[in-house]
């Protein structure tokens, strides 16, 4: 097999690009079809309320109103969009029954002939809510006697029998008792919104042959389908889904929310049926990355390097787990850094609050871990006495060494990627880390 | 309410909409005309995606009701590209990778075509004026303006050989 | 009050691949009578250029040019299971999966080939550019074209291959957290040059300069784009942007554009950047992935310049002139 290669690593012009700087390409939305209705959300109002009863009377007077969906329509209403990877328990509702438990939950789809109509008609929707104590803060939240945000009773996600994710590896006390420093620190961020230029958004056309086919924007087209199949009790064979352009989608195509309602409006109407999000509801409505908080307590040598880290974080995951169980998993893999670290201690939380769920965005899991260690890093480094390029040479990962989830690292090449960037913005890096290389360490040293 | 009937010349052609009053541009290009190039990012003047020409000048056509446009000139990006090849600033986003995901793309091209004809050699201090009402959220709008001042110089070597 | 300068560095890793893996790709792949190839996926392009890459691993593996493949995505209907375009992945697996179909897809050619020129299949080799010869021997080739055609018309057989991508799914253990999460990760290293006002706490950023090692780029522009933009919107994510200004208050949420902050193009500083390739074990070509983790080493690198300019540590994103001055305050 040569060597040598013709097209990978060639910079070819893309194969769209024609359709995309002639707006020739169709997006989601760009799409109608004669007969269209148009999905409207009734939303919860409120951050955390019993729902006592929907009132639909006026709405139904407004000309152009077709039908409503509420929780009695939606087959398989309480779902858990993980659990087609086997993430339990089924927890939350695609519409409301009897609690809303954020701002902005959907509680009735209006179907409409018009946007107009479909929006006035939710204007007119009464709701008789009694509002219940909310809970925004993650460490609150985990207090006995916090306002209680799941239906099944708990405020974290369990992982397997665990309040948190966990890594365990060495001994971190050991590690804290022979260190000369204890570098500690607490990062937090608040909830980011992937804010792609073109909103969530579907249209379900019902066929000729009794098959449903979905223009979706999703990120994950199988996904989508799959978790359509489930809420709406078909066979999965019934759905037909396709995708094409998709205007941005940073983690926020990924949760299936809109293709369910509308493939029920198309079942129930018998006509197609478009569901997108306003940019208001893409800001505030659509999951968000979590907000994190993540502290971190390191042991430290005198000459900088790190013999233990524990670190214990909260992701805020709203009021349903959505991805964010995935993403404590996740970040439990990557929160020590890729550093090298003989005991280290992870606990990672997935804590329910009245807000909007969560959910991945453009890093999930990592980004803030990566935050948090490189603003450690830098912490420890004025600490001990070194500069910021020195602590990471000192600690860098190499191939070989185990990491605190067990997994022997290879394909490492921080050292090397920190080298070139000393090139490239002209810092004159000592020569013992010019000379270093991710190649396993010699054996003499020991495992690690 | 009462329909209106608005006419408005659409890349160069007479049209008459029948619509309720305060219909956005936006709306009758994309629901009516099917413009489409014509996008919908947030119906609030937010990001630009929506701009067209009237007159020349780039607006925001999810802000205007098209009873605004009432016997004036409107153009989208489907009037801008020709009906083969493409317009150079079309070329130049193309050959710059100026677009990532596409959406806020017509939009760019569009404010780029009104200052270039307004104002052939800008800046880049002028450019980015020009580009600060529409948002970019893939490509961290670098590519954009290599894109356009690439189209500055192109435009420049074509009159240099006129 | 004045505008103080300071760098700051960050380096990071980031893995590539849905965590603990269970994301299966396919790809089918198939000759047209004219000797273009199809390549039939549900992957989504979410306008990184994924239909481009892939279209380049295949043409790569089929030995045909760029311009005789057609990329065929996304419909259940016609393009075999994919997990979806997320978790840097995508050139990852649905590469790894378009690889194998186009193998597939190559090897029915060369047979036919080996037939036709009376030669052993190990001996012949494509040129890239739609011929096949036997090595060392260039008068002795047919075009791809003209075998596909005959394989259709003459000899009834099929020039198409199938391809699957899956790393096995793996557990994690619920004590340890012993868990094999990642096919293989990219790293980053970058450098931020931050000014702080600090008469208005404003953060100007005046240069973002990093080193990237991505396994393998199939397209050098894309990567380039895709760290360019995740370096503004790492940016944006360490000096702007919030959905919850007050959290973990949701008082004055943003709506719209107007109140959800990100830098435009006047805020946006020198990107400078350096690739390196060390292909990866399991990655078509060597690829790793870049997609996600353009915005990682941005934020702390940021956020570490603003302490070396003014010394005020900030621990909670995003970093806003309020917090800068409250800052100062409490320095002097």
């Amino acid at each position: 097999m040569t060597t040598e290669l013709h097209v990978v690593g060639q910079s070819v012009a893309r194969s769209d690009g024609v359709g995309s700087v002639t707006g020739r390409s169709l997006f989601t939305a760009d799409r109608s079809f004669p007969g269209m209705l148009h999905l409207k959300m009734v939303r919860s109002p409120v951050h955390h309320a019993l729902l006592k009863g929907v009132d639909l009377s006026e709405a139904e007077k407004v000309r152009g109103f077709v039908r409503a969906l509420t929780h009695a329509d939606v087959p398989h209403n309480v779902y858990t969009i993980l659990g087609l990877i086997g993430v339990e328990p089924e927890e939350e509702f695609v519409l409301a029954v009897d609690r809303v438990r954020y701002k902005g939950e959907p509680i009735v789809a209006i179907l409409a002939e018009t946007e107009a109509a479909a929006m006035e008609a939710v204007s007119k929707v009464r709701l008789d809510l009694e509002e219940l104590p909310a809970v925004f803060d993650v460490e609150e939240a985990l207090q006995p006697g916090a306002p209680v945000v799941t239906h099944w009773g708990n405020n974290t996600f369990m992982f397997e029998g665990h309040n948190c994710r966990r890594v365990r590896y060495g001994d971190v006390e050991q590690g804290f008792a022979e260190a000369d420093h204890i570098v500690e620190g607490v990062y937090s961020t608040s909830p980011i919104e992937q804010a792609p230029l073109e909103t969530t958004g579907c249209i379900a056309l019902p066929e000729a042959n009794g098959r449903y086919t979905v223009y979706t924007n999703t990120q994950a087209l199988y996904f989508s389908l799959d978790n359509t199949s489930i809420i709406l009790q078909v066979p999965g064979n019934r759905l037909h889904f396709i995708g094409g352009m998709v205007g941005g989608g940073f983690g926020g195509k990924v949760d299936v929310i809109v293709e369910p309602l509308a493939t029920l409006g198309a079942m129930k109407t018998n006509r197609p049926v478009r569901y997108v999000y306003s940019r208001s509801e893409e800001m505030q409505v659509s999951s968000t990355r979590s907000a994190w908080k993540i502290r971190v307590k390191d042991g430290v040598t005198s000459d900088g390097r790190i013999i233990a880290r524990k670190v214990t974080s909260y992701a805020d995951s709203g009021a349903y787990s959505r991805q964010t169980p995935y993403a404590l998993t996740k970040h439990a893999a990557n929160a020590a850094g890729p550093y090298a670290i003989p005991n280290v201690w992870i606990d990672a939380y997935c804590v329910y609050t009245n807000r909007t769920p969560t959910s991945a965005m453009r890093g999930f899991g990592v980004t803030m871990a990566s935050f948090a260690i490189e603003v450690q890093m830098d912490r420890i480094a004025e600490r001990v006495g070194v500069d910021p390029w020195t602590i990471r040479f000192l600690n860098a990962y190499r191939n070989g060494d185990i990491k605190p989830h067990r997994k022997p690292a290879e394909d490492a090449t921080l050292i090397e990627t920190m080298q070139a960037a000393a090139v490239l913005v002209g810092h004159d890096l000592p020569e013992a880390f010019k000379a270093m290389t991710s190649d396993p360490r010699p054996t003499q040293e020991g495992g690690r | 309410m009462d329909k209106v009937i608005v006419t408005f010349e659409l890349a160069g052609r007479d049209v008459d909409v029948m619509v309720s009053p305060m219909t956005t541009l936006q709306s009758v290009l994309r629901n009516q005309l099917g413009h489409t190039a014509v996008k919908d990012g947030c119906r609030q003047g937010g990001c630009g995606s929506c701009t067209v020409l009237v007159d020349g000048e780039p607006m925001m056509s999810c802000l205007l009701p098209v009873e605004d446009v009432a016997g004036r000139s409107v153009i989208t990006l489907e009037g801008i590209t020709p009906t083969d090849g493409l317009h150079p600033i079309q070329q130049a986003f193309l050959d710059a990778n100026g677009y990532q995901c596409g959406y806020c793309t017509p939009g760019m091209i569009v404010v780029a075509k009104a200052l270039l004809d307004h104002n052939p050699s800008p800046s880049r201090d002028e450019v980015v004026d020009a580009l600060s009402g529409n948002v970019c959220r893939c490509t961290g709008y670098l590519p954009i303006i290599e894109a356009i001042e690439s189209a500055v110089r192109a435009a420049g070597q074509q009159e240099a050989r006129a | 009050m004045a505008r103080l300068r300071g760098t700051g560095m960050a380096a990071v890793n980031y893995p590539t691949g849905m965590n603990l893996g269970g994301d299966p790709s396919q790809a089918l792949v198939h000759a047209t009578t004219s000797g273009s190839f199809i390549v039939t996926l549900s992957a989504t392009d979410l306008g990184q250029g994924l239909r481009t890459v892939i279209g380049q691993i295949a043409a790569e593996t089929l030995g045909v040019a760029y311009e005789e493949v057609v990329i065929d995505t996304a419909d259940t209907d016609t393009g075999p299971h994919d997990m979806g375009t997320f978790a840097s992945r995508a050139t990852h697996r649905v590469g790894n999966a378009v690889k194998a179909a186009a193998l597939e897809a190559r090897q029915a050619v060369l047979e036919l080939a080996a037939e036709e020129l009376e030669a052993a299949v190990e001996d012949l080799v494509t040129d890239g550019h739609g011929n096949v010869l036997v090595n060392g021997v260039p008068s002795r080739s047919l075009r791809i074209a003209d075998l596909a055609s005959r394989a259709q018309f003459q000899y009834g057989r099929t020039i198409a291959g199938r391809g699957s991508f899956m790393k096995p799914k793996s557990g994690v253990d619920p004590e340890t957290g012993a868990m094999d999460p990642d096919s293989t990760e990219a790293h980053a290293c970058t450098i931020a040059e931050v000014e702080v006002d600090t008469e208005t706490g404003e953060v100007a950023v005046l240069s973002i300069r990093s080193a990237y090692e991505v396994g393998r780029q199939v397209n050098p522009a894309l990567v380039r784009g895709q760290i360019v933009g995740g370096a503004w919107m790492g940016m944006s994510h360490a000096l702007y942007e919030t959905t919850e200004p007050y959290y973990p208050s949701r008082d004055h949420s943003p709506k719209d554009f107007a109140e959800y902050l990100m830098p435009g193009p006047r805020e946006v500083p020198e990107i400078d950047c350096v690739v390196l390739e060390m292909p990866s074990s399991n990655g078509p070509y060597g690829v790793k992935g870049v997609g996600e983790m353009t915005a990682n080493s941005p934020i702390p690198a940021i956020v570490n310049a603003i302490y070396h300019a003014c010394g005020v540590r900030i621990d909670s994103l995003p970093v806003t002139p309020e917090a800068i001055l409250r800052g100062l305050d409490a320095l002097a």
